[in-house]
Formats: structure tokens, sequence, C-alpha cells
């Protein structure tokens, strides 16, 4: 509230005191050549149109003024001219075709995506954009920010000018080279999108079912923010778009460092390395509680005419072959988990089942043990 | 011209209106008709209004603390269109009918009957659209402008929506034709097509572009329809459809459909600043030439509200040029403006007000939009806050304007009252100054970049915001000065001559004020 006063008193007594960027009145200059070309020319026509307003405003001013009839103004009695006429229309005319000489030209240069040095497909899903590096093998999706996400709640009582870039930031940005020509594929899932960030100096629709093509060569390295542009549903206004422009080499750190994660995170669902114990029953607590507990008691125990009870049962504390066979072929009315579960949920829940429920073997089973029986 | 006959409609007490409600339900009569069609118009104003009203409210402030997005866009999407089909276009089509028929010397418009259906159509299709707001997931919220696939995820509002349109559509052609018909067969002997009042000429052309536009946006929705309900796949690529297709369709009627709520504010403006300045009308012959090439063009620039579709170089180099070229005969048009005040004898009544005011701000957003023609920057100003400053100014101070200022240049003749100059002339004053705060604004929000049709914006997007809502919240009190002028100018007031204003010229002026309920039962003689 007193932050909502604050404000009011800044605009009653417009002093742009406030952070700058708060009073941003025009069109940013970007950091592409396109969108330069943007700022020129929206630059150029405000003034001939300003110019030409001042001129008839003036003259529609000058004649209010003076030509009243509280003044004692007699009204002339003209009413027609073809030559001004005339001139009133190819004066106009020729400002035109002077305009519209720069505007081809720089939408000729917009539309050659030709000779791009690399190419990212980028498809709008409601609401979050998904990001797909086609020489380099990377792919994300990028959504709104936690924080964001939590204040923009109705009702969340979370004051939007606490979070910081509210609105503007996402979980993964897309990242890419400075200095370098990248061709943007847009596409979508589902609804038309809109992909546009203001300093890159254009948007292009995401459509489901087509491909379309834009460009930039980003020149300086930086954080540059947009949104989805095109009305897409609900969560329209919360699908934002982060673009982290970096130079060529720390690009490629990036890239290395993306697909460095991405294979530790691969390495830790590898059903072909060793498992801790701990870690197997962890994950089996989960595939039990999802997979087995329809059945089975969540404590372990019988459950009148239908399963039997986990607990110290000879099955459970049995052979492991035979409780492999079991898990995983069934019988009766236990289902084959065979085709449902992988070796690593099927070793983990097993493991889970000998250390729980008050059993204790102690021992554990390696998902590769499991890969023998298939 | 010159006018006989105008009081010499002595029968008229024979056939007076009907009593109680059967006179509005079955009347033929053309100024009956009007006044329904204006009435109508004046609650969907309030209404859109209202919602309007939602929509500033929760942009006050960032974060959300009013509505659901949902319910937020079904607002963006309802106002938009009650306030096009539901105030600006039945306001137009009732000035219509009140005005042409007495500015041409006819008795009526040539098919009453269906000027009665008409009208009627539109509150029930009203009715239909404005119930979806109680339906099970909501009223349609994805923009007036319907884009596929979007619009197929509405749910039950889904065939209200379409068939509201329809009907909204069907109204808008029998008027159009009507309208036609009448100016064709009924103008009085000697007015010739060249001495037509420019109100009339710009309806005839808007005529013909609802005529022409209508039906396709009928089949656009019918597409719509089918491919949800029947298994169509006209706008779904997985079927071997076009979601951009139905763009091009929409927009081939759209942007006529802008022309429509534009041409004849250009007639209204160009009947009342003659009469204040008390000079003919500069460049008559220009301006109807100016309006036909404008509704010319109108047919062929349409893909400039999708450059970033993603059209081939050659498609956006085609639509810019033709869009930019719009720019000629509108400029023709303000400066014929400017040239008939100049040297004129000005007083500056309400409606004269109204007219200048739509002069200079209709301006600004013509030249807003010259930018939006701009391709290369288009791609920038697209979908932002820019064209929501842009298209407000063309129709709120462009159509709105016109037709309140139409209302209190008429509103004497209608009820042979003078209005409250004073309440009239505050209500200009509010609603400019308001106005402007509302959506001057809104150009430096777009340009900074803020997307168009969302319900939360970042932080740096407030103070600009917060100055439109507070602009919004004023400006739609102020109308309510405009019910008070209008009911009290009803109710009783000052006697109104017969011409009215002096400087007025064409042949409603001849009649009695109020006009009889017939008038011109024998043509009068137009040399
Ligand atoms: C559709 C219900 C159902 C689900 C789901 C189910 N079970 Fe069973 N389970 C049974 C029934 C019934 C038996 C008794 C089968 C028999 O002996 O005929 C049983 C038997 C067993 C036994 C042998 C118990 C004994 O002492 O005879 C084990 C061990 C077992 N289930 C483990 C699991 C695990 C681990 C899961 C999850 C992956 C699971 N079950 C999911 C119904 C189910
Ligand atoms: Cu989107």
């Amino acid at each position: 509230m007193k932050s909502i006063l604050h404000r009011l008193l800044l605009i009653v007594g417009f002093m742009p005191t406030a952070a700058l960027a708060d009073w941003q009145l025009n069109l940013t200059r970007g950091v592409t050549s396109i969108s330069r070309n943007a700022y020129d020319l929206h630059m150029l026509v405000l003034w001939v149109c300003t110019i030409i307003g001042v001129v008839v405003f003036s003259v529609m001013f000058w004649s209010i003024f003076h030509h009243r009839k509280s003044r004692g103004a007699q009204a002339a009695h003209f009413h027609e001219s073809t030559t001004v006429e005339v001139i009133w229309t190819l004066v106009p005319f020729l400002i035109l075709v002077g305009l519209a000489v720069p505007a081809t030209r720089a939408l000729i240069h917009i539309e050659d995506a030709a000779d791009a040095d690399m190419s990212i497909l980028i498809t709008g899903y409601q609401w979050k954009w998904h990001y797909k590096y086609l020489e380099d093998d990377v792919e994300f999706f990028s959504k709104l920010d936690q924080d964001s996400n939590r204040a923009r709640m109705l009702g969340s009582g979370e004051d939007p000018a606490s979070v910081e870039n509210y609105l503007l930031e996402v979980d993964n940005p897309v990242v890419i080279p400075v200095g370098k020509k990248v061709r943007f594929l847009t596409t979508a899932n589902d609804v038309i999108h809109a992909w546009w960030v203001p300093a890159l100096g254009f948007k292009r629709d995401a459509i489901p079912g087509f491909v379309n093509e834009s460009w930039a060569l980003v020149e300086e390295p930086g954080i540059y923010r947009g949104q989805c542009a095109e009305l897409c549903g609900r969560d329209h206004g919360f699908m934002p778009i982060v673009v982290d422009a970096r130079p060529p080499e720390a690009y490629a750190a990036w890239v290395a460092e993306f697909k460095a994660k991405r294979a530790a995170a691969a390495l830790k669902q590898d059903p072909k390395r060793a498992w801790a114990r701990e870690e197997l029953v962890t994950h089996g607590a989960e595939v039990y509680a999802a997979r087995c507990s329809d059945c089975h008691a969540a404590d372990g125990s019988a459950v009148n005419g239908s399963a039997p009870s986990l607990a110290g049962g000879e099955v459970v504390l049995g052979a492991m072959d035979d409780l492999i066979d079991l898990v995983m072929f069934g019988t009766g009315e236990m289902h084959a988990f065979g085709g449902q579960l992988s070796d690593i949920d099927i070793a983990a829940v097993i493991t889970f089942a000998r250390n729980s429920f008050g059993n204790n073997a102690g021992d554990d089973l390696q998902p590769v043990k499991v890969a023998e029986f298939r | 011209m010159s006018h006989a006959a105008a009081h010499a409609d002595h029968h008229e007490h024979h056939h007076g209106p009907a009593k109680g409600i059967g006179r509005w339900l079955y009347t033929t009569n053309h100024k009956d008709i009007g006044t329904m069609y204006m009435v109508f118009a004046l609650i969907m104003f309030f209404i859109g209004g209202a919602m309007a009203m939602v929509i500033r409210a929760e942009l006050f402030q960032p974060g959300l603390q009013l509505v659901d997005p949902q319910f937020f866009n079904s607002m963006t999407t309802m106002h938009a269109l009650v306030m096009i089909f539901g105030a600006v276009m039945p306001a137009f089509v009732g000035l219509a009918n009140w005005m042409v028929p007495v500015m041409i010397g006819a008795p009526d418009m040539a098919l009453p009957r269906l000027n009665n259906w008409s009208f009627w159509i539109m509150p029930f299709a009203f009715l239909l659209l404005l119930s979806t707001l109680f339906l099970p997931g909501g009223a349609p919220a994805g923009g007036w402008t319907m884009y596929a696939p979007l619009v197929l995820q509405t749910g039950e509002a889904f065939p209200f929506l379409i068939l509201a349109v329809h009907m909204m559509g069907i109204s808008s052609v029998l008027g159009a034709i009507n309208i036609i018909a009448t100016i064709f067969n009924m103008r009085a002997p000697g007015l010739t097509y060249m001495k037509l009042p420019l109100f009339v000429w710009t309806w005839i052309i808007t005529a013909f572009l609802l005529i022409t536009s209508i039906p396709v946006l009928a089949g656009a929705v019918t597409m719509l329809l089918t491919d949800k309900y029947f298994g169509t796949s006209f706008f779904n690529a997985a079927g071997g459809g076009d979601p951009v297709m139905f763009q091009h369709i929409f927009w081939f009627f759209g942007h006529p459909e802008v022309y429509i709520m534009i041409l004849p504010a250009f007639g209204i403006v160009s009947a009342i600043i003659p009469t204040f300045a008390r000079k003919p009308l500069f460049g008559y012959e220009s301006m109807v030439y100016a309006t036909a090439s404008i509704a010319f063009l109108s047919f062929i620039v349409w893909a400039h509200h999708m450059f970033t579709v993603g059209m081939p170089l050659a498609g956006e180099l085609f639509f810019m040029y033709t869009t930019v070229l719009i720019a000629v005969p509108t400029g023709v048009k303000v400066f014929n403006w400017v040239a008939t005040m100049w040297r004129g004898s000005m007083t500056f009544e309400t409606p004269m007000l109204f007219a200048l005011g739509f002069v200079v701000l209709f301006t600004i957003g013509g030249f807003s939009g010259l930018m939006l023609g701009v391709t290369p920057v288009d791609f920038q100003y697209h979908d932002t806050y820019f064209v929501v400053a842009h298209f407000h100014y063309v129709l709120v101070t462009g159509a709105v304007f016109s037709i309140m200022a139409a209302t209190y240049y008429w509103l004497p003749k209608w009820t042979g009252h003078m209005y409250d100059e004073r309440l009239g002339k505050l209500h200009f004053w509010s609603s400019v100054i308001t106005v402007n705060i509302l959506f001057f604004p809104q150009h430096f929000l777009g340009l900074a970049g803020m997307p168009r049709r969302i319900p939360d914006y970042a932080v740096q997007f407030t103070d600009f915001n917060m100055i439109s809502s507070i602009g919004g919240f004023a400006f739609g009190l102020s109308q309510l000065l405009f019910l008070a002028v209008v009911i009290k100018c009803v109710r009783g007031g000052e006697k109104a001559t017969d011409r009215v204003w002096e400087g007025a010229e064409g042949l409603e002026w001849t009649l009695p004020s109020p006009a009889p309920y017939h008038s011109f039962t024998t043509p009068p003689i137009v040399r």
C-alpha cells in the first residue's frame, strides 16, 4: 500500500526520479542491426509525422483563434481548388515514397536469414518455450522462474517489486554467442505464440505445424529479456524469454558445461553402474508408493482378501532369484511388472521391500542383475 | 439546395406512433428504429465500458489483485466484441436510420419491415454473447480476433460466440442492404449523387464494405464451428489445414471493418465543421473520391495486421506499400476539413468541439497507423500497447467522438429541445482531457516493450499503467455526464428552432423540431 501511495505521489508530481527504466518513453535501440534499423526508421517516421502534425495543427489552431465569429470573422465562400487538392495529394505521396525506400531496404535485410552460423529451433507451448540447438545438440525447456511464479498468483500477498526481474526471468535462459549469425526457427506445439525480444529487433509468430525463420547477430554480450507476444491462453502473460548473449568462448564453455551436466544426470540413471543400498531404498520407496500400494498396504501388512503381508514374508526374504521372478512375471493376482518398470525401479523396489516393514535382509539388488532376467 | 413541403405533413396525426411496448416491437418507422439502435448502442457502450474498467483496475499495479488471468482475457475479448459490434456499429446504423431518409427527402427507409428485423436481431445476439459470462468455463477469452487454434479451446461459450457473431453479421448486412436500397431509390427529385450530403455518401460506401466483408467473417467463423464440432481441419495443421489461413480470412473482413467504423465518422465531421464554420465544405468532390479510395484500399491491406506470421518478402512489401498509401486519401480529408475552417466564422458549440477533437486526435491515431504500417518497425510494435493506443485513438477519439458529436448535433432535431450546452461542454472537456491521460501513455508502454492482452506486467511498466488507469476511470465517469445530458434533453429544455444551428444546411433542417413521426411524405424538390 505504501508503495502505491509513493508511486501516486510521484505520478502526481510527474517527477521522473524513480528508476530511470520506469519512464522509458521510446523504442530500444537494441543490440542488432535489425533493431537499429527499426529504431532509425521509427525515429524517421515519428519526425515526419510530428512535423506534418505541427504544420497542420498550427494552421488549424491559427484558424480556430482568428476565424471565430466572436472576433467578428466573416465567412469566406471559397470551397474548392483543384490545384491545392493535387498538391496535398502529391506531396504526401512523395513523402511516403521517401519513407518506403529505407523501409524496403530494412525489410530485405531482415528477411535474409541465409548463411547463419547456427540454428535454434524454438517451440512454443502453453506456457513455456522449448529450445533446441540444431548443431550443438542441446535442448531444454524454459519457463517463468519460481519467484515470479509465486508472486504472480492471485492474492499471493507478495509485492512484485520485491522480485528481481518480475515476470521477465526464466529458469533456463537461451544462451547464444555474440558476433555469430543465429537463425531462429519458430514453431509451436499447441496454439500460436510469438517470440519477441525487443533488443533483437523483431518478433516472429510460432505457429503449430509451420516453421518460421528469423535471425539475429547480437553485438554486445548481455541479458536481453522479452515475452510471448501473441495471446495464447490463460497464462499468455507468463511465458517470458531471456536471451543470454556471451562471447563465443563463453558460449562454447556453456555448451560443454551443459553437456557435462547432462552426462552426469544420465550417469545417475545408469543401470550399469554400482548402486548404493541407501540410493536403492530411497528410490524403491517412491516406486512402492506409486505402483505397489494399490494392493499392498503402505506398511507392508496384509490386506484382507487382497495382497499378503510383505513383513517377514518367506518370499520377500527368500531366494533373490524367485523374488525377482515374481515381481517381473507375476503370479495369480500379482501383476507382472517386468514390462512396466525399469531395471533400476525393480532393483530398487525389491531392495526396499527386503529392508523395510521390519524386514532386515541387509542386502541389495543391483539393476544389472535384474537385466539378466529379461 | 432549396426545399419545399417540409411542413406539409398535416396528416401525420392520423398515424402517429402506436401506444405502449407494441410501438417499439412492431415499428417500421425509421425514426423509432434509429432511436432504438442508438439507445441499444448507449447501453452496450456502458456494458463494454464496465469491462474496460475491470481491465484498467487489474492493470492499475503489477501483480494480480482482482481477477483470474482467464477472466481477464474474457474481459478484453468481450470488451472488444461489445464495443465494436454492440456500440459503435449500431450507433452508426442508428444515425443512418434516423438521418439518411430525412437527408435525402425520403419518407422512410426502402425496406421498413426488414429494418425492424435487422434491429431486433441485435438484442438477441448480445443476449447470447453476454450470457456466456455465466457459463461454466466462462466467456470467450481467445481475443475478439478469434484466432485458431486458441479459440477452439473455448469451452461451452464457443457455439454461443459463433452464433452471436452470425446474428450480428446478418443484422449488419440487412441494415446495409436497406441503406443502399434507400439511397439508390428514394432520393428527392433533383438530389443527384454529387449533391448528397457526405454523411449519406460515406454510408453508401460503408454499406458496400459491410455487404462485401461480413459474409467473409461468417465463412470464417463457420469453418471454426465445423473444425470444432464436425471434424474438419480448415485451420488445423495436423489435419492438413492452416492456422494462418484463418487470419487471412479474418482480416480480409477485419480491415474493411475498421473503415466501416470510421467512414460514417468522416461523414458526420464533414457535416458539422461546415455548419459551425458557416462555410461550405471544402473540396466536396475530393472528399467523395478520397472516401471511395480509402474503401478500395481497405480491401488490399489486410495482412498488415499479421506481418509477423512470416509472409514471403514480396507479400510483406506489397502490404506495406498499400498500407502506407492509405495515408494519402486520409490526409486529403484532414486537409479539406482544415481548409473548411480556414477563413470561416467559427463558433464552438459542443458538436463542433467534438468534431475538432476528432480531427486532432483521429489524426494522431492516423500517424501511429502510418508508423505501424512500416513493416520492419511493425515487427517491434506489433501486439504491444502501441497498437492498443493506436486503435483506441482512431476508435474512441475517432469513431466514438464522432458519434457524440452527431448526437449533440442532431439531438435538438430528434427531441425538439436544446441540450444543456454547459453540461455538454463539460462533457467534452472532461472527455478530451481524460481520454488522453488514458491512451497517450500507452504509446510509451508499447514502445518500452509491454505486450498487449496481459493481465500482469513487469514492474518497470507500473507508472504509465497507473496514469492510464486513472485516466480510464475518469473517462468512464465523464461518460455519465453524456448520459445526463441526453436524458435531460429528452425530458425537456429550451425549444429548438427548425434550423437549430445558424449555419446548418440540408433537408433535415427544413423539418420542424422535433422531426414529425412521418416526414417528406411528399418529396421535397431539390434544385
Ligand atoms: C494388483 C495388486 C498388486 C499389486 C499392484 C502388487 N501386488 Fe504383490 N501381490 C499381490 C497378490 C494378490 C499377491 C499374492 C499372489 C499369490 O501368491 O497368489 C502378491 C504377492 C506379492 C509378493 C509375495 C508375498 C508373499 O509372501 O507371498 C511380493 C514380494 C509382492 N507381491 C511384491 C510386490 C511389489 C514389490 C509390488 C510393486 C512393484 C507389488 N507386489 C504390486 C497383489 C499385488
Ligand atoms: Cu505464448
